[in-house]
């Protein structure tokens, strides 16, 4: 479903992502992870269209982002880092927009759209509340509202745990692995647990470049008894 | 092209949202009318029922205030990383592009449009010249537009809105001192004198001021239109590199 080729970004003399292959299929969680720096962010936003790859693409459901980056952008759902949104718009009326972009524009489809979306992240309680007043936990969940809203067939959710409390972080993780059978997801992390908890394969990205691409299972079989963060921590060492 | 309509709409609104417009809109109309009955625009000492009065002050004020409104245009978007949320939704860079200038345009041409009591005015006091009075608006709108290219592309090419804002006001300043020869003269000293001429052509005033005359010449209409294009292209580029 999203197939990753050789992807390449420099920034000045600086290679943020070097060479980056990967693929996932549909079903599949993939955990992307990786040191601060590692080209985690970089890597999604050349997936989503973001950004340009200096050279490499990136394919979902076999139509190329560089090609044609509208296409791609319709059949993802992208939730970005620090889920940005904006601040003088309530929640409703945001949601609002994005359905009248993913083009819902009949007033009837919007209201059910928007609805759905409120419904699956709870947040009923603050639909009419601007979203500068919100808490960063209620922030994050209208980014990810935002990206479920046209019901994707890809996800790409770049920290989606990030900021929460311990019960909306297991909250989230059920909304996600409850999507998995019908939707390929990738997601970007720092918490180990959660890709014991959620992901059926893991990337660890070091300094731009693939060191892990495996089951959660066989990373933990590399150190039989060391703890995940252990094992990620020899994995990633020269990337400091 | 049909993605214009969700960001326009949202663009257009938020304005209302935050207490800016209403800010805008009265500081803009108090700025304006108190210039034009002052003794500078001497509104009462023309003796005439026209605008010109008014209407003159209108390119030294949009300098100032047309930035006020370009300026959040994308800094803003690239301040709060809202940007990034934009540029994945499927829109192309032309259609937010235009979306968000058309959002401000027609935000810009409120504003002008509620200087309508002072055409009230002159009704009451005379008997104005209609024709002149509808050039006069067309005109105020056209130029409008081609300050706020101007303000959308440097507002893309920096996300914090105070360098935004500067670089705004720096090059409407440039567009408008053209018109003047005094300008114009140190210029030649410089320039060699066609290239002087030339540049002399891109005045906002010399434009501007035909249409307050109630003459829509297709040369001032192109200029304006020209301009906007021209700014709008450049900033669809300075968003895709």
């Amino acid at each position: 479903m999203i197939e990753v080729k050789g992807l390449v970004k420099t920034y000045g003399a600086n290679r943020a992502v070097d060479g980056i292959s990967f693929s996932v299929s549909r079903g599949e969680i993939l955990g992307f992870l990786g040191p601060n720096g590692a080209g985690k962010s970089t890597t999604m936003k050349m997936i989503t269209g973001f950004i340009r790859p200096d050279a490499g693409t990136a394919t979902v459901d076999g139509i190329d982002v560089t090609a044609d980056p509208v296409a791609v952008k319709r059949k993802l759902g992208y939730l970005p880092e620090s889920a940005p949104a904006y601040p003088e718009m309530t929640v409703e009326e945001f949601l609002g927009f994005i359905a009248e972009v993913r083009g819902f524009r009949a007033a009837e489809a919007k209201r059910v759209q928007v609805d759905r979306a409120i419904t699956l992240t709870h947040l009923s309680p603050v639909r009419r509340q601007t979203i500068e007043t919100l808490s960063k936990g209620f922030k994050q969940r209208v980014g990810f509202a935002q990206a479920l809203l046209h019901d994707p067939p890809a996800l790409v959710l770049d920290e989606p745990t990030d900021g929460l409390d311990p019960n909306q972080k297991i909250e989230v993780r059920s909304l996600i692995k409850s999507m998995a059978a019908t939707k390929t997801i990738i997601l970007s992390t720092h918490i180990l647990e959660e890709v014991e908890a959620i992901c059926t394969r893991v990337i660890i990205i070091s300094r731009g470049k693939v060191v892990v691409d495996e089951t959660p299972a066989a990373l933990r079989s590399r150190q039989p008894g060391a703890r995940l963060d252990e094992i990620f921590r020899s994995l990633t060492a020269s990337d400091v | 092209m049909k993605q214009i309509t969700p960001i326009f709409k949202r663009e257009f609104l938020g304005y209302f949202r935050a207490p800016v417009a209403y800010v805008f809109l009265v500081s803009f109309l108090v700025i304006s009318v108190s210039l034009a009955f002052s003794r500078y625009g001497g509104f009462f000492k023309a003796g005439t029922a026209g605008l010109e009065s008014y209407f003159v002050f209108f390119p030294w004020l949009f300098m100032f205030i047309v930035p006020a409104i370009g300026m959040r245009l994308w800094s803003e978007e690239k301040r709060s990383g809202t940007v990034e949320l934009l540029f994945t939704l499927p829109v192309t860079t032309l259609e937010a592009v235009l979306g968000k200038f058309l959002a401000g345009w027609a935000f810009l041409a409120l504003a002008i449009v509620l200087s309508f009591p002072m055409a009230m005015t002159i009704a009451y006091l005379g008997s104005p010249d209609w024709g002149v009075v509808t050039t006069t608006y067309l005109g105020a709108i056209l130029m409008g537009g081609s300050y706020l290219g101007v303000c959308s592309l440097t507002s893309a090419l920096t996300k914090n809105q105070v360098i935004s804002f500067v670089l705004s006001l720096g090059a409407c300043a440039v567009l408008l001192f053209l018109g003047f020869s005094s300008f114009t003269d140190s210029l030649e000293h410089v320039l060699p004198l066609p290239v002087a001429d030339a540049l002399a052509n891109f005045s906002f005033i010399t434009h501007f001021d035909a249409f307050t005359k109630g003459i829509v010449d297709p040369k001032d209409v192109v200029f304006f239109l020209s301009l906007t294009g021209f700014t709008l292209f450049l900033n669809v580029v300075a968003l895709e590199r």
